[in-house]
């Protein structure tokens, strides 16, 4: 129950953990280029909030999502690609930071798994169909 | 006394439990001495389960401080309607909705069940007693709501502010009615495999149990949908959280099943296939209970329970779903396969329509599951989130829109393929008419939103194809409620594409006095003010909003801080026009005084809940139908 | 149902029934281990963060010397619990440099006079961007970080009395 107090605390912003500074100013403004914000903006649905339980840092109060939306706007308005940006968070923090899980030696099954659904599901319907009379 | 008295009625009810499946395992074997004892005992344990949930409540409402979880989630300083929702507001509390819901709904069947055979009603019976027994025992051995707390504390620790919206008054009890309706349709098929009475009769039987159990899932979902929309303060409505795609999960094999019962009540096909869905549905409830209650998967929605807890969870799963699976393995290679039918065909379209749908559940189980497996066997840490998800099961959903189309319009068991294209041609131009129209106007959509647009529009027009040139008095009432039905996941969809593509996202930092222009509506931020509640105090914003010249509308976002427990959150102020809805929200000062706002348009999001809504309606609408029908015409043996 | 197929839904559940027994029995860690262990630490350049301390630059870092570098904040309360540890850290002859994660210089000062100053630089990083890109994810964290300016290993969370020996060891250790 603790945990769930706790849990629902980091969403709501806990009153008792926040630092001395106000947040950076690109982590609640937007870029002025309508453009460069939506490509932000759609970078940073896919970037996992660290000290969240489960948020995207777009979704989080938290301080450190702030922060990083922050970095994200920055690097974005100086022209850089959001592909880039997830390379470089990944190479800190792993694949867990993103949302979008890679394609390699361990994560091919995930993405696999679709296709071999269909696959199964055309096969099992064929065996309930009887042969059509021309 | 009053706790006293609940747990004493708990177990009362978990020993009538015993007794009933003993009953039901004498009949079944033979000696059908104590046959007439089990409906009666059915009922008693109902009665019983109701009365120890009914005394929770009562203690949540009066503030029983010395019952430990009335001390952990309530307060009373909170209003009466928190008070009394708190009640499931937590594990061991919900835990007892669930045993209560269980019981319940093995009565209805008890004593509203008519057209089924003796011998596999007492079987149904018997298998709602397996699982009623389960939960019992992890009720009071692992979760007892009534412990007791000494010293008896002096306040109790409140219910979390997030949870304090009627929305919790709401969605947990009709999502649980949903949840665990499906045990019925599990238990019915349990039944059916030990007495090996699979047919129309069957299906017409079990077929008002899944409509009724998926009618409350699917208000349960969209409730809990759009609470999660205007509480959490960002405009999302679905995160695919592991929590929300345990609610999923059964919903999708609800559905199926819904459609695949249909087969077997007109058609007597899909045997197997309905067998195996009735089982797969409440199995997906109870993995899904799993999953929200072992703290295996971290998400926002989460009861934390300990491992320990999730054992006992997961022994059970191994019970009752290997066990039925295991019946299912062993048993249904004696039920006979109905007749087979042509790959144009209603049937067809049905099967296809339960393949679909149970590849989107095996998308949405993988998906949650594999940062589990993965970081269980290597260590290796993974988030699978919206992109994976979106990716991998949006296409297939499109396909079945495009399915759901076609289907209603199909004939049963053959039907000739160019009358079949007349028949969906004018939904098919509207739908292409759509995407040029949506392409032209709006260049930068993305595909999926495109198509799902488009799709939108074709199924709209397919759904009310089967009321073209009908006597609509005189149509049935279930046909109504497939029109209505598929018209709502139309409605849904477009709302759901409206939203990810046209919504106008305003975040900035403003001095009392500014004018920010969001979407059609010019926003001045004309006070910030102090304000407080019963459980809180927060600072309330004055925004008024205008559209054009039209009037000037107020809307009034707070920033609240509640004291017990400490917490901040948001309240969001949304005002509801036709055509859309306007999202505010009040931030934190910054330190050169500036506030900060963030401002949505979300042109036809209500759509999405719209369409929801339909859904559940079109759902009563069928329901209602078939048993002002069944009552009407007993003897009809086609439906 | 032929023969294999009408036991397949058995055998799934029993593979996913497996996999959350697995999942049960090795619950999710909640700490987020930095990826930079073993790798140079990234180039930055930090202004001092109290009058007095020189601040931080990564060029720092690669002198020859190895550094523990902690990451913390005066508004944190077990950074508080670890001053005492990293004192004795200090104290043991190890070269500790601190980045002060979203802090103000009057705060800081307060902290250092409450708590000691182990700190020979104390860098300013006000939007925790130098914290990112060391791959950290909170505070308080510390790093040891060689003569070359490579990160070592990484300990989450605040320094405990029997950590200290430990992290010693493994900074005279390092080259």
């Amino acid at each position: 129950m603790r945990r769930l107090l706790l849990a629902l605390a980091l969403v709501a912003a806990p009153v008792l953990a926040d630092s001395d500074l106000p947040p950076a100013p690109l982590a609640n403004t937007q870029l002025p280029d309508a453009k460069q914000e939506a490509e932000a903006k759609a970078l940073m649905v896919t970037i996992r909030c660290l000290v969240c339980q489960g948020q995207s840092i777009a979704d989080s109060d938290a301080e450190l999502a702030g922060d990083m939306r922050a970095m994200v706007r920055e690097r974005i308005a100086a022209g850089e690609k959001p592909d880039a940006i997830r390379a470089w968070l990944v190479q800190r923090y792993g694949s867990w930071v993103s949302y979008e899980p890679p394609f390699d030696r361990v994560t091919w099954a995930l993405w696999v798994a679709p296709i071999l659904f269909l696959v199964v599901g055309a096969l099992i319907a064929r065996t309930s169909f009887r042969r059509r009379r021309v | 006394m009053i706790a006293e008295a609940g747990l004493a009625a708990l177990w009362l009810g978990a020993a009538l439990c015993l007794l009933q499946l003993t009953a039901v395992a004498l009949t079944v074997g033979g000696k059908a001495e104590l046959a007439g004892i089990v409906r009666p005992v059915a009922v008693m344990q109902a009665a019983l389960t109701a009365l120890a949930f009914g005394l929770l409540i009562w203690l949540f409402v009066q503030v029983d401080l010395s019952v430990a979880l009335v001390f952990e989630n309530d307060s009373s300083e909170k209003p009466l309607l928190y008070r009394f929702a708190a009640t499931w507001g937590n594990h061991e509390g919900s835990m007892l909705m669930w045993v209560t819901i269980l019981g319940v709904a093995g009565a209805a069947v008890a004593l509203l069940e008519r057209k089924l055979e003796e011998r596999t009603l007492l079987a149904t019976l018997g298998g709602q007693a397996v699982i009623g027994l389960g939960f019992y025992a992890f009720l009071l051995f692992a979760s007892n709501p009534f412990a007791r707390l000494m010293p008896v504390p002096p306040e109790g620790r409140g219910l979390n502010p997030l949870l304090q919206d009627p929305g919790l008054a709401f969605h947990p009890p009709t999502l649980y009615l949903g949840y665990v309706g499906l045990s019925v349709a599990f238990s019915f098929a349990i039944g059916a495999l030990v007495t090996r009475d699979v047919g129309p009769a069957f299906a017409r039987a079990m077929r008002p149990w899944v409509l009724g159990a998926w009618i409350f899932l699917t208000l349960g979902i969209t409730a809990g949908s759009y609470w999660a929309y205007y509480e959490l303060g960002w405009g999302g409505w679905w995160f695919w959280d592991p929590v929300e795609n345990a609610s999923l999960m059964p919903w999708l094999a609800a559905t199926a099943l819904l459609h695949s019962v249909t087969v077997l009540a007109t058609r007597d096909g899909l045997r197997a296939w309905t067998l195996m869905l009735a089982v797969v549905a409440f199995s997906m409830s109870m993995v899904g209970t799993f999953l929200v209650r072992s703290g295996v998967l971290t998400s926002v929605h989460a009861f934390a329970v300990d491992p320990k807890r999730g054992s006992f969870l997961l022994a059970l799963l191994f019970l009752y779903i290997g066990g039925a699976l295991a019946l299912f393995g062993a048993r249904v290679g004696t039920v006979r396969e109905g007749a087979r039918f042509d790959p144009i065909s209603r049937e067809a379209g049905l099967v296809a329509n339960n393949l679909l749908l149970t590849a989107i559940l095996g998308i949405v189980l993988v998906g949650t599951l594999y940062p589990l497996i993965l970081e269980a066997s290597t260590g290796t840490k993974l988030s699978v989130g919206p992109p994976y998800f979106n990716t991998a099961a949006g296409p297939l959903a499109l396909i079945l829109v495009a399915i759901m189309a076609a289907g209603p319009l199909l004939r049963w068991r053959r039907d000739n393929p160019k009358l079949l294209a007349k028949r969906v041609a004018p939904a098919a131009a509207l739908a292409l008419v759509a995407v040029v129209a949506v392409k032209l106007t709006a260049p930068s959509i993305s595909i999926l939103s495109l198509l799902g647009l488009a799709l939108a529009a074709g199924l709209a027009l397919a759904s009310v194809a089967p009321l073209w040139k009908r006597n609509l008095l005189r149509t049935p009432l279930f046909v109504w409620g497939m029109v209505v039905a598929h018209l709502g996941i139309a409605v849904s969809i477009a709302g759901m594409a409206c939203d990810s593509s046209f919504t106008a996202e305003k975040l900035v930092a403003a001095r009392v006095g500014e004018t920010v222009a969001v979407g059609p509506y010019n926003v001045t931020f004309d006070a910030v003010d102090p304000t407080f509640g019963p459980s809180w105090q927060a600072l309330q914003a004055t925004l008024l909003a205008r559209r054009g010249d039209g009037d000037v509308l107020t809307l009034n976002p707070q920033a609240r801080t509640y004291w017990a427990p400490p917490t901040e959150t948001s309240e969001t102020a949304i005002h509801t026009a036709l055509d859309g809805q306007l999202y505010t929200v009040l931030g934190k000062q910054a330190a050169d005084g500036r506030w900060q706002l963030r401002l949505w348009w979300k042109p036809f999001v209500t759509l999405i809940w719209a369409g929801g809504a339909m859904v559940a309606i079109g759902g009563a609408l069928a329901l209602i139908g078939r048993l002002w029908r069944a009552r009407r015409k007993p003897q009809e043996t086609r439906a | 149902m032929t023969g294999a197929a009408k036991w397949a839904p058995l055998v799934l559940f029993i593979l996913l029934g497996s996999a959350l027994t697995y999942g049960l029995a090795k619950p999710e860690s909640n700490t987020i281990k930095s990826k930079m262990v073993g790798v140079s630490v990234p180039s930055f350049t930090l202004p001092a963060a109290v009058p007095g301390v020189p601040g931080l630059s990564s060029s720092d870092l690669a002198t020859g010397r190895p550094h523990l570098v902690n990451v913390f904040g005066s508004w944190c309360l077990p950074c508080m619990a670890e001053a005492p540890q990293l004192k004795q850290i200090a104290d043991a002859r190890v070269p500790v440099v601190g980045i002060a994660v979203r802090d103000k210089p009057e705060a800081l000062q307060r902290f250092l006079g409450r708590y000691g100053n182990p700190f020979r630089a104390i860098g300013a990083d006000d939007a925790s961007q130098v914290m990112m890109a060391m791959g950290s994810s909170g505070v308080p964290e510390s790093f040891v970080v060689d003569g070359q300016g490579r990160i070592l290993q990484q300990q989450i969370g605040p320094i405990n009395p029997e950590d200290v020996a430990g992290i010693v060891a493994a900074v005279k250790a390092a080259r």
